[in-house]
């Protein structure tokens, strides 16, 4: 230790005195910086470990809007500027200190056991993939630690993964909302779907997105047609051949969950081929890259936001002024994975102050069937024992304007949140095989 | 008639792409004995060099026309900066030691250049798409194939013909093809050994970012692409047997046709097909197709 004392740092003429103010004087750096917990205004900080895609596939669309989002929203939240009912200053008057992890980690696990465990946060909000969500659900229940999924869509993770959940949220609709709604807008809009095939990523997501779509299809329309079912791997980027099937089987409807790069690689390759002609493609996350593609992205291919988000998201004061912070500070306008982040602070935000205290139980009694709003409308943890939200949504169809350059959403479709999502206690494989039984569309 | 058609241009399509990821990686096992999974990353930097020059010149207003000339020029320049830099900078202090090791080390580099490509270009996706449209569609039994499609097949199999020309019908070929064989004894012949492991790995990084390249208006580039290319490139050299530039082409086709006809006639297969692909292969010559023969050294 001496000889560590004498080399390793310039303490070695220190006397203990000096070594005590040094310490001293680094802790209060620790305190000023925010990094530890520390006591501010009477209250405790709040450390929260954000887990998004940082590097990888998923990071441009998705990850890295996502920490966008949270870095507002949390310079927002602590500061009190977020519009009425979120004028208050931080979780219950607990600023919020984040740390941010990259999903696209082969170690997912030891990652959120690493922030459990070694960086002791006090919430986990995170994950943007159904295979990361499917992983850490249990082993969140089993450390006992309050974690709130904010983006990823399987429905698996309340219906069959973790069943009875005492420390998961998840505070954005699933993925059946997602495609009983594209069902749904195509009988709204008449659009012929006699034939619909489906081209979706080889895993959880893309599997249940299809499962759900093509049900709900047949539920709505007996007799019509499945004319091919394609699940290339996630990431493939190359779609030559399962284009030419779908240019094959001519269905009148193509289904496709596909989303960052796959998306965008698809709709390059569809398009130049002449699928988008041909048939009418819905894409379910297709509003990430409406921005991005402009003319690329044929006109009438159906658009959803995974939720009443981005260009679907219905206005008011709280989405005008969440969409003008996020293009003040970033140049561009918000995708749904920032709203979908935001929806997931504002719901802490809405259950710590509603519990006016920062411990988790309190925090999670009051999160557990609460409804609050958001830049994208109401919320409601209404299934899964108030843990899985439900919300309204929209579809849309894409139209480009080459005189100004600009896409824009026209012919949306608005779904009520209980016309889209099973009621309580019913698992949407079961709602939808009972034909939509309890659904209030009116 | 319709889907065999279909399955034998798709299965083409996707071999030529393969083909042009996968040769550079072949070329420098064959030369230099290293499983450079750093080509991951030279496939990267050519895709986003390519999609960031055709996006910066298309805003000129330009002719289409040029930006083919764009996308050879882009890999050629960073295939041949990433190449020496790394082969001057790491690389010539590596060789000689355990094939293992020389894994790890490419494997570091590859995180490096993912970093580095991050840095640069961000991680927004990138679209180049303008060269894949310019040239239309041809359509071949009702269905249309884009003719850029065609241009990469046919550049992919002028790529395998000069390597083969290079490697087998030239004096410098023929020379590498020593080294190949003994590196020892041609350095003792007087043959400069050192320029060839070089100019070898220049060359291969040059194809692996001209693959990327050629790949860029097609798909949305995006930060991953080269840890996705570098499985796929390994299956296509295993199955073709590593360092063999013929065994690479077959394998490649191998791999193009078990994935069209996958997709065509069964769909759930396509996610193991080239894995079934290179289990049978393998189980029947474990060296793969056309491994190169090693010469027993007393």
């Amino acid at each position: 230790m001496k000889h560590f004392l004498r080399t390793g740092f310039s303490f070695k003429s220190t006397s203990k005195k000096s070594l005590f103010f040094s310490l001293a004087a680094l802790s209060s750096l620790g305190l000023s910086s925010g990094v530890t917990t520390a006591v501010a205004d009477g209250h405790k900080n709040l450390k929260i470990g954000f887990v998004t895609f940082l590097s990888g596939g998923a990071a441009g669309p998705f990850g890295v809007p996502a920490r966008n989002a949270a870095e507002l929203m949390i310079e927002a939240i602590n500061k009190g500027t977020v519009p009425a009912p979120y004028n208050s200053k931080g979780l219950a008057g607990a600023s919020i200190s984040p740390i941010f992890v990259d999903e696209a980690s082969k170690q997912k696990v030891a990652d959120y056991k690493k922030l459990v465990q070694k960086d002791k946060v006090d919430i986990v909000v995170g994950y943007i993939s159904s295979g990361s969500c499917k992983a850490i659900a249990p082993v969140a229940e089993e450390a006992k630690k309050f974690t709130i999924l904010f983006d990823c869509g399987t429905p698996q993770i309340f219906e069959k993964i973790v069943t009875s959940p005492k420390y998961v949220f998840r505070t954005g609709a699933h993925a059946t909302m997602d495609n009983v709604a594209a069902a749904r807008y195509l009988m709204a809009r008449n659009i012929d779907a006699s034939s619909i095939a489906g081209i979706n990523q080889n895993y959880a997501w893309g599997q249940d997105s299809w499962k759900d779509f093509s049900h709900s299809m047949k539920a709505l329309k007996p007799g019509l047609k499945v004319s091919t079912e394609q699940f290339p791997k996630i990431y493939a980027g190359q779609y030559g051949s399962e284009i030419s099937v779908l240019l094959t089987k001519k269905p009148n409807v193509i289904h496709s969950s596909f989303w960052g790069g796959d998306m965008e690689a698809f709709v390059l390759q569809g398009s130049a081929r002449g699928v988008f002609k041909r048939s009418k493609v819905i894409l379910t996350t297709g509003e990430t890259a409406t921005n991005r593609l402009g003319a690329q992205m044929p006109d009438g291919t159906i658009i959803g936001a995974r939720g009443p988000h981005g260009a679907l998201a219905p206005e008011g004061p709280l989405n005008d002024w969440f969409k003008k912070a996020y293009f003040d500070r970033f140049g561009s306008l918000p995708t749904y994975p920032s709203y979908k982040m935001a929806q997931a602070l504002l719901g802490l935000k809405t259950a710590a102050d509603k519990a006016g205290k920062t411990d988790q139980d309190a925090i999670m009694a009051a999160l557990r069937g609460s409804e609050f709003d958001t830049p994208s409308g109401k919320v409601t943890m209404a299934l899964s024992n108030g843990h899985q939200a439900i919300q309204d949504t929209a579809y849309g169809m894409y139209k480009f304007d080459k005189s100004t350059g600009k896409s824009s959403l026209v012919d949306i479709q608005r779904f009520k949140a209980k016309c889209v999502n099973p009621p309580k206690g019913v698992s949407s494989t079961d709602w939808i095989a009972s034909n939509f039984k309890g659904a209030d569309c009116k | 008639m319709l889907t065999a058609v279909a399955i034998s241009l798709d299965g083409l399509g996707f071999a030529a792409w393969l083909f042009l990821a996968s040769v550079g990686l072949t070329l420098i096992y064959g030369v230099m004995r290293i499983l450079n999974i750093a080509h991951g990353g030279f496939y990267a930097l050519g895709a986003y060099s390519a999609a960031w020059a055709i996006g910066l010149y298309t805003q000129t207003g330009q002719t289409i026309a040029l930006t083919y000339l764009i996308i050879p020029v882009a890999a050629l320049v960073v295939g041949v900066v990433a190449g020496l830099t790394i082969e001057r900078g790491v690389m010539r202090y590596m060789y000689g030691r355990d094939e293992v090791l020389m894994v790890l080390v490419t494997y570091a580099i590859f995180l490096i250049l993912e970093d580095v490509t991050k840095l640069i270009w961000g991680t927004d996706s990138y679209i180049a798409y303008q060269p894949a449209y310019w040239l239309g569609t041809i359509e071949i039994f009702g269905i249309p194939y884009t003719i850029y499609k065609f241009l990469t097949i046919g550049i992919a199999l002028a790529v395998g013909l000069v390597l083969w020309w290079g490697l087998t019908r030239t004096r410098t070929g023929k020379l590498l093809l020593v080294v190949i064989n003994d590196r020892e004894i041609s350095s003792a012949l007087g043959i400069n050994v050192t320029l060839f492991f070089t100019a070898t790995f220049v060359i291969g990084a040059t194809l692996g970012a001209l693959g990327g390249a050629l790949t860029a208006p097609e798909i949305s580039v995006v930060p991953g692409i080269g840890a996705e290319i570098i499985v796929m490139a390994f299956a296509v050299i295993v199955i073709g047997g590593m360092g063999s530039i013929g065994g690479a082409m077959i394998g490649a086709l191998i791999v193009g046709f078990a994935r069209a006809l996958s997709v065509h006639l069964y769909p759930p297969a396509e996610l193991f097909s080239i894995y079934i692909v290179m289990a049978l292969v393998l189980a029947i010559k474990p060296y793969g197709l056309f491994a190169l023969s090693e010469g027993r050294k007393i």
